[in-house]
């Protein structure tokens, strides 16, 4: 993750989108929405309710159907059953135009024959409002995504960063009463998505829009959203906040997909495992006598001298990573590699080189009662 | 594809590439600019008075009017037609789909003659639905509407085949855009869709009106050749060649020929837009 928020833009002005208190903001409730493509389920029978003012983010790897979900709030697909509400009014029979969502397009999809001054008009003159009115809401949206001297440019003429922030202003014309952003710093570098999270975040404190974004970066979603939806081949594997996902994962899925994981084979007895010769706690189990434990960098310890239920393992490589080393190590014992993430402190204090004899002890162990990759397998 | 041929030729010796050249360059002469040049230098030939006169001729004035009139009503027809047939293939998938797409390049796979023919069949005083339209006073064959009903035959698929491929380039993404920003299906067209198509559009629709204009084969069968009445101006061509008047037969031609050159530098003016977009 990065902090490097300070150079980003500030959202400008108050009060743009809509500006209810975070309690009156209007509330999503998506109920059994199953959506079909041919034999494939995009969604299969997904259930969520997005509370008002809320900045929940749709986490999963792709074929997963959190852009068919944001589709469907949006309008653009109709779901094969259930029902998606916003206030409790159904949103699939509503016209566009009474639904009122504003939506960003992974690649922007900016009119290109309009510049960007009409582009962030366009959803007031399909309304036929008063041009009056448009040029100040316009001006507002400029100075928000601060482009004020750029009115005048064609979307062709902007870097993806300004295409970016001129599709969220766009979206923001007309007032909508959600907002969603279906991968909205796939296509930019890295320097500029870390601004424009920061940005999206503090814009989002600002005027309390519900607010749907879909991502298959798990930084991206505990940066910026305050809740996670982690989804998976068209149905939902967990929701929480950012913390209790990334600390309480309910299945391997979730623990393999935020963030990197070493995964061991084990024997289980009760209260223990038993990895390759050495026997670490893993709290209560019940179930198969094999599997597999899960444990993360970060809890993993590295020492120089051999301990109780520590691993012999040689470092193969360290590279250096933002606030820390990560450390690449053969185990022979258990004959694969694992990964140990270390802070600098520690990192600088065992001076770590290529080929040195470590050993490994694990703070901490999961091991999952419906590990469909473990046992069994 | 394109880069292929021309990164192989410059790898060529000289002497194929000159060879080829000039093979290119002799074809062209031969089969283009000699056969212009010798319409002008016919339609010339008596003098300028001469050749104003073949023009001024009623049967003359008539053909170009007539012309004109039925490449007028043909061309509207087929922007209507061909959007909404590029509109449906590019953007919905349907059972026929691809018959529909295979349809369209009809007229250009059959010999107009045979449209013609086929429009006889239907039409003439012998044909299905013939008689009854004349029995309620509408005559098609040999009049207006049958000349008007080929030439949009043999024309209607220059603007749907110029607008598929560029409907399918640029995705729906930005209708998508316009339609959950709250515009209707109509807005959508007008403001997001027509301004991305319009130089294709307009492609299409001098390549369809130059071929209109020309159009002999189906014109010729449908229209009898009535002079001052049913004469456009090919066929008008063919009538002053046939009675021997060259000079005329060329002046009416020239006619034609300028605006086939007309149409070309059009078509290379639109066609660099059209790749601009």
């Amino acid at each position: 993750m990065t902090d490097d928020l300070t150079r980003a833009p500030r959202p400008a002005g108050k009060a743009v989108g809509v500006p209810t208190p975070r309690d009156l903001a209007p509330l999503i409730a998506v109920r059994g929405l199953t959506k079909r493509f041919g034999t494939f389920y995009a969604l299969d029978d997904v259930s969520l309710e997005v509370a008002g003012g809320g900045l929940v983010a749709l986490l999963g790897p792709s074929g997963s159907g959190k852009t068919t979900l944001l589709r469907i709030l949006a309008g653009l697909e109709r779901p094969d059953q259930g029902s998606a509400l916003l206030d409790g009014l159904d949103l699939v029979s509503q016209s566009a135009r009474q639904r009122n969502v504003g939506l960003v397009f992974q690649h922007y999809a900016l009119f290109r024959h309009l510049d960007v001054y009409e582009n962030i008009a366009f959803a007031l003159r399909v309304r036929k409002r008063p041009a009056a009115e448009v040029d100040a809401r316009v001006r507002e949206l400029l100075a928000l995504i601060q482009l004020e001297s750029l009115g005048r440019r064609l979307p062709s003429q902007l870097s993806g960063g300004q295409r970016q922030r001129v599709a969220l202003a766009r979206a923001l014309a007309a007032r909508p009463r959600v907002l969603l952003l279906d991968e909205p710093f796939g296509a930019l570098d890295a320097q500029v998505r870390a601004e424009l999270r920061g940005w999206l975040r503090r814009l989002h404190d600002e005027i309390h829009l519900t607010t749907v974004f879909v991502t298959h970066d798990q930084d991206e979603a505990f940066e910026v959203a305050d809740r996670i939806v982690v989804m998976n081949r068209g149905k939902i594997e967990q929701t929480g906040a950012p913390a209790d996902v990334f600390e309480h994962p309910d299945n391997d899925f979730v623990m393999r997909f935020l963030g990197h994981v070493n995964v061991l084979d084990a024997e289980f007895a009760g209260s223990h495992a038993k990895i390759g010769d050495i026997t670490v706690a893993i709290g209560e189990h019940s179930g198969e006598s094999r599997g597999r434990i899960y444990v993360r960098p970060h809890e993993v310890d590295i020492a120089r001298a051999p301990g109780a239920g520590a691993f012999a393992a040689r470092v193969v490589r360290v590279t250096p990573l933002s606030g820390g080393l990560k450390v690449e190590l053969s185990v022979p014992s258990i004959g694969s590699r694992m990964r140990a993430d270390l802070d600098w402190e520690r990192g600088t204090a065992l001076a770590l080189r290529d080929g040195d004899d470590v050993f490994l002890s694990l703070r901490r162990a999961r091991v999952f009662a419906h590990d469909r990759q473990g046992a069994g397998s | 594809m394109i880069d292929t041929p021309a990164i192989a030729a410059t790898h060529e010796p000289a002497w194929i590439r000159r060879i080829v050249i000039a093979i290119g360059v002799a074809f062209v002469g031969l089969f283009v600019i000699v056969p212009l040049v010798a319409v002008f230098g016919e339609a010339f030939r008596g003098g300028l008075a001469a050749y104003g006169h073949a023009i001024a001729d009623p049967a003359a004035l008539s053909a170009i009017q007539l012309t004109f009139l039925a490449a007028g009503i043909a061309m509207p027809l087929n922007v209507v037609f061909g959007v909404a047939a590029a509109w449906a293939i590019a953007r919905f998938r349907f059972p026929g789909r691809s018959i529909l797409i295979t349809l369209i390049d009809l007229p250009l796979a059959v010999s107009p003659v045979i449209a013609g023919m086929v429009f006889v069949l239907l039409f003439g005083q012998q044909g299905l639905i013939g008689p009854w339209l004349s029995a309620h006073g509408v005559k098609v064959i040999f009049a207006l509407p049958g000349i008007v009903l080929a030439t949009t035959f043999v024309t209607f698929p220059f603007v749907a085949r110029e607008l598929v491929p560029l409907l399918e380039a640029q995705g729906a993404e930005e209708e998508e855009a316009a339609i959950v920003l709250g515009a209707s299906g109509w807005q959508t067209f007008v403001r997001v869709t027509l301004p991305k198509i319009k130089w294709g559009l307009l492609y299409g629709v001098v390549l369809c009106t130059a071929r209109a204009m020309g159009e002999f084969g189906a014109v010729s069968v449908v229209s009898g050749h009535i002079r001052g009445r049913t004469n456009t101006l090919p066929l008008h061509v063919e009538i002053l060649y046939n009675e021997y008047e060259y000079q005329a037969a060329f002046a009416v031609a020239s006619l034609l020929v300028v605006l086939a050159l007309a149409s070309l530098v059009a078509r290379r003016v639109i066609a660099r837009r059209v790749e601009a977009t």
